[in-house]
């Protein structure tokens, strides 16, 4: 447990450099740099909100040990904090207190910090504005880690059913089929209950509900592109079926892998808000938030910020997430990309 | 002179209703090396597939199921996958017929013709990409150190054809085989295309086989031509012999249905009737059920060769009688 902070700084620093490194084969390659650039002539403010939950994500992701005295807190100067719970560091009240306000909501009590709580506390004193930060790294985390579990397992099965076609397109189509007609929510639940609660396994989980879609979409395409004169001009090159897939068939399902990536990131995320509502999500998550205040709603006064902050939260990153996608779609599209180039 | 291709007794057949239905049906051919052999005949008469199955690569279920193919003298049905992958592109390539769809749309043209070259040569990626821009300044490609980088939606059809023939001769093949290459592209680039694979089998020695239905570019492009229906070989020999002094009635109804020959006012004249499905082909002659000279035994007996001065040869029964007469 000690290290869990060592890999998830590993994890983002490998993560940069992959974008380091996607950002200079853009740049690279004149087809997707002019498509990247299209994107950001369309849609700079998604993309800018978008940039924007990936900063907090990161600033709360880069944590270290030490840093504040131990007689104060103990606990705090041996755990890994990161830069957003340093931030917020004892930043606490006692209970509720509205946003901006100056006194406990209930009992009106003074507050440590009066009027600085930029969207008031919750039941445990805790900052909202903090909570709901925090849960742009989960959000991410689960978008993020769940793609990368479901889109390699979807290309893979998709193309290789879809090229080779015959006995394994028929276990891939069988599997597809089998899965496709069990209740998602159901299946997740069932998973999630045998793997144990963890953020990975609600990951897998989701994973395992959610590449059926893009597996679906790249063995038809696969199939259409097989046929093709380009992939037939290539076999009579001599190219090899191997180099085939690698270099006329895969680039040429990119498209949909990001179209398809943009999309199912706020399927997701949206996914593991219904699981927390059901009490099974990620912790920390704006989904768990969001289940935490259903409460708080009937109560008299109302008490609204934690609930509003967190759907907000979740709002914005997937409005700007599906903006960014369609954008992407009409960019990307080969119907619609090759005419006005 | 020596053989380059050379195609024996050929038969390719396609899963049909209960058995397998050849639609290539010993089918003989011999392109030397220098010389363009058209290969002529109807969409459905199984040249495309003839041509694919001396690259193997006929589209499955198609199977070649008898025959002898040679390129440069090498058996290429007893290689391993491995050898015959070797095979294609340095010794023997294909054009295909649709510049518009033949290029990957994601890879730039010139690192599409330095694939070619770099799976069949130890060459590094610069000497390769000289080598293409050699190649595109060959074919004709104006602004060919531009055209390296550019995508194929930004090049005309007329430019892809080109960069297609450049890929193809990438390894400078000693079998071109052409289907259609002019077909998807307007008149003058056309001309243009057919002086080109003229200049550059004059160049290299090239054996072209020429697959198209149009008589016009066999006479501008070939030495000899074969005619091919439904499946078989009609009438083979010399350019002059065949589309001049032609023989076999379905290739006299070819060229009197060609619009450049037809007289001003006058209705155009066609074979009447549609080429049959490869199931319901007759056991004799293939053309008996459209053919204007058909005699009672053409349905049942398959023609034998005739040979007519020049290696001008016909498969049909109504010239054969008129040879022995």
């Amino acid at each position: 447990m000690a290290e869990a902070h060592v890999v998830s700084n590993l994890v983002v620093a490998l993560l940069l450099a992959a974008g380091v490194a996607v950002g200079f084969f853009v740049r690279r390659n004149r087809l997707w740099s002019e498509a990247a650039v299209d994107l950001r002539r369309r849609r700079p403010w998604a993309l800018l909100v978008v940039a924007l939950y990936v900063a907090v994500a990161v600033l709360d992701s880069v944590s270290w040990v030490g840093g504040a005295e131990a007689g104060e807190d103990v606990v705090a100067a041996y755990k890994a904090r990161s830069v957003l719970d340093r931030a917020f560091s004892d930043f606490v009240e006692a209970s509720y207190s509205a946003p901006l306000a100056e006194a406990e909501f209930y009992g009106g009590a003074p507050l440590v910090y009066p009027g600085r709580h930029l969207l008031g506390t919750d039941i445990l004193g805790r900052d909202v504005l903090y909570m709901t930060l925090k849960g742009a790294r989960v959000a991410l985390l689960i978008g993020g880690l769940t793609s990368l579990i479901a889109i390699p397992l979807a290309l893979l099965l998709g193309v290789s059913a879809g090229y080779y076609g015959g006995r394994i397109d028929d276990v891939v189509f069988f599997v597809m089929s089998t899965l496709a007609s069990i209740p998602g929510l159901l299946l997740l639940i069932a998973l999630i209950m045998a793997m144990g609660r963890s953020t990975l396994s609600v990951c897998i989980a989701l994973g395992v509900t959610s590449w059926v879609g893009l597996c679906r979409v790249s063995r038809g395409e696969t199939l259409k592109l097989r046929e093709l004169d380009y992939v037939q001009a290539a076999r009579a090159l001599g190219v090899s079926e191997f180099r085939i897939v690698l270099r006329h068939i895969l680039p040429n399902l990119m498209h949909l892998v990001i179209i398809t990536f943009v999309l199912m990131f706020s399927g997701l995320v949206l996914s593991e808000a219904i699981l927390s509502w059901l009490g099974i999500g990620v912790d920390g998550s704006w989904g768990q938030m969001i289940d935490q205040a259903r409460d708080e709603l009937s109560r008299e006064p109302v008490i609204w910020w934690n609930i509003a902050a967190a759907g907000s939260a979740l709002f914005g990153l997937l409005l700007a997430v599906n903006f960014v996608g369609d954008a992407l779609r009409d960019i990307m599209d080969p119907r619609t990309l090759r005419e006005d180039l | 002179m020596s053989v380059a291709l050379e195609v024996e007794d050929l038969v390719v057949s396609f899963p049909g209703v209960g058995e397998r239905t050849p639609v290539v049906d010993g089918l003989g051919l011999r392109v030397e090396v220098g010389e363009t052999l058209a290969l002529v005949g109807e969409s459905g008469c199984g040249k495309s597939i003839s041509a694919l199955a001396c690259l193997r690569l006929v589209p499955r279920p198609g199977r070649i199921d008898r025959g002898r193919i040679a390129v440069g003298g090498r058996e290429i049905l007893d290689l391993s996958v491995p050898e015959m992958r070797g095979l294609r592109g340095s010794e023997i390539s294909m054009i295909f017929q649709e510049p518009m769809t033949s290029l990957n749309p994601v890879v730039n043209v010139g690192g599409q013709v330095i694939e070619a070259i770099r799976l069949h040569e130890r060459v590094s990626r610069s000497a390769a990409r000289a080598r293409t821009l050699d190649l595109f300044e060959q074919v004709g490609i104006p602004d060919a150190e531009e055209r390296l980088d550019a995508y194929p939606h930004q090049l005309s059809g007329g430019l892809k054809q080109r960069v297609m023939i450049a890929m193809a001769l990438a390894t400078v093949p000693k079998v071109l085989i052409a289907d259609e290459p002019t077909t998807a592209l307007d008149v003058t680039i056309q001309a243009q295309i057919l002086q080109l694979l003229r200049d550059l089998q004059r160049d290299s020695d090239t054996a072209i086989l020429l697959i198209t239905h149009d008589l016009g570019i066999v006479n501008e492009l070939s030495d000899r031509v074969a005619v091919m229906y439904a499946g078989r070989k009609v009438e083979e020999g010399g350019r002059v012999d065949v589309l001049a002094h032609s023989r076999h009635p379905y290739t006299e109804g070819l060229l009197r249905s060609m619009p450049a020959l037809a007289r001003p006012g006058e209705r155009l004249a066609e074979i009447p009737g549609v080429v049959p499905p490869p199931d319901e082909w007759p056991r004799g002659c293939r053309f008996s059920g459209r053919c204007p000279r058909a005699l009672p035994h053409c349905p049942d007996q398959p023609p034998a060769s005739t040979p007519l001065p020049d290696e001008h040869r016909v498969w049909c029964h109504a010239v054969a009688e008129d040879v022995a007469s």
